[in-house]
């Protein structure tokens, strides 16, 4: 059985669950320190 | 530990380190990663599938270490009441998920070459499963209680039960002689059974995804502080 298009799927799944984890949570926190930084400025 | 319970104090550091233990980790993993691609050589037995091994196993201990971490805040939180105690153990709870997630997926496209199944009902394999359950379980629990408005306390018992799966886990190949292999790494004994030319990548992986790991939670920990900061502002205005 040829293991590469495991490997190549293993490589995928990991890499696009890491870096779209990474991206949802950088984003989320950007938003909302944006979010608290706008209200803190107001009178 | 008991200082940086302060959320001023935390942010104060938490706001350098997140990008320090993001980009790093991201430079450690994309090293490692080429190396156990393209550097190391193919396993005697397994071939070119132990390459799965490099994301398989740094998956596996981030899987079972975000319920340590899950499980030690939650102490923190009944026993001292941190009060940062239970948003680390919430904002560990995702990336655990997503990595016991990875664990299991990887897993199972290395068992079909090697093992010729995707999927078989071993004691490793099965207790990790539970583990992405408990996962879920705490997700939702977690959100349950915050939406109620309680103080996270049944929540910071269920991650303290939950932890009893922990060494169920690392003791189901020893207890289980079964289909998944025994454990290769000792770092108590600071032995291994694997080849250096392979260790280094799977070391410096597990490394990497462990400082990004580190920057996820910091990431979610910031996020919950600034809408914590964002309701108590509104609560005030509305009541001026």
């Amino acid at each position: 059985m040829n293991p590469w298009p495991f490997v190549v799927a293993a490589y995928g799944i990991a890499l696009a669950g890491t870096v779209g984890l990474t991206l949802w949570s950088w984003i989320a926190m950007r938003r909302a320190e944006a979010e608290a930084d706008k209200l803190g400025r107001r009178p | 530990m008991h200082v940086y319970a302060n959320p001023a104090r935390f942010l104060k550091i938490a706001r350098p380190l997140t990008p320090i233990l993001g980009w790093s980790g991201a430079a450690l993993i994309a090293g490692a990663l080429y190396a156990g691609l393209f550097l190391a050589p193919p396993e005697r037995l397994q071939g070119e599938s132990v390459r799965i091994i490099y994301l398989h196993v740094p998956a596996a201990w981030l899987g079972m270490g975000g319920w340590t971490a899950i499980a030690i805040a939650s102490l923190m939180q009944l026993v001292w009441r941190h009060p940062l105690a239970s948003i680390a153990a919430r904002a560990a709870a995702v990336p655990g998920a997503v990595f016991a997630t990875i664990c299991l997926a990887t897993g199972s496209l290395w068992g079909r070459p090697t093992w010729g199944t995707y999927w078989e009902w071993d004691g490793r394999m099965t207790s990790m499963l539970v583990l992405l359950f408990l996962y879920l379980g705490y997700i939702a629990l977690a959100g349950a209680e915050k939406e109620k408005g309680g103080e996270g306390r049944l929540t910071a018992i269920f991650g303290l039960v939950g932890a009893v799966n922990l060494p169920i886990i690392h003791y189901s190949v020893l207890w289980w002689r079964t289909l998944h292999q025994g454990q290769s790494i000792d770092f108590l004994r600071g032995t291994s059974t694997i080849d250096a030319s392979m260790l280094w990548p799977l070391l410096a992986s597990a490394l990497g995804f462990s400082l990004l790991f580190g920057a996820v939670v910091l990431m979610r920990m910031r996020t919950e502080l600034a809408g914590i900061k964002v309701e108590a502002r509104l609560k005030r205005m509305a009541s001026a």
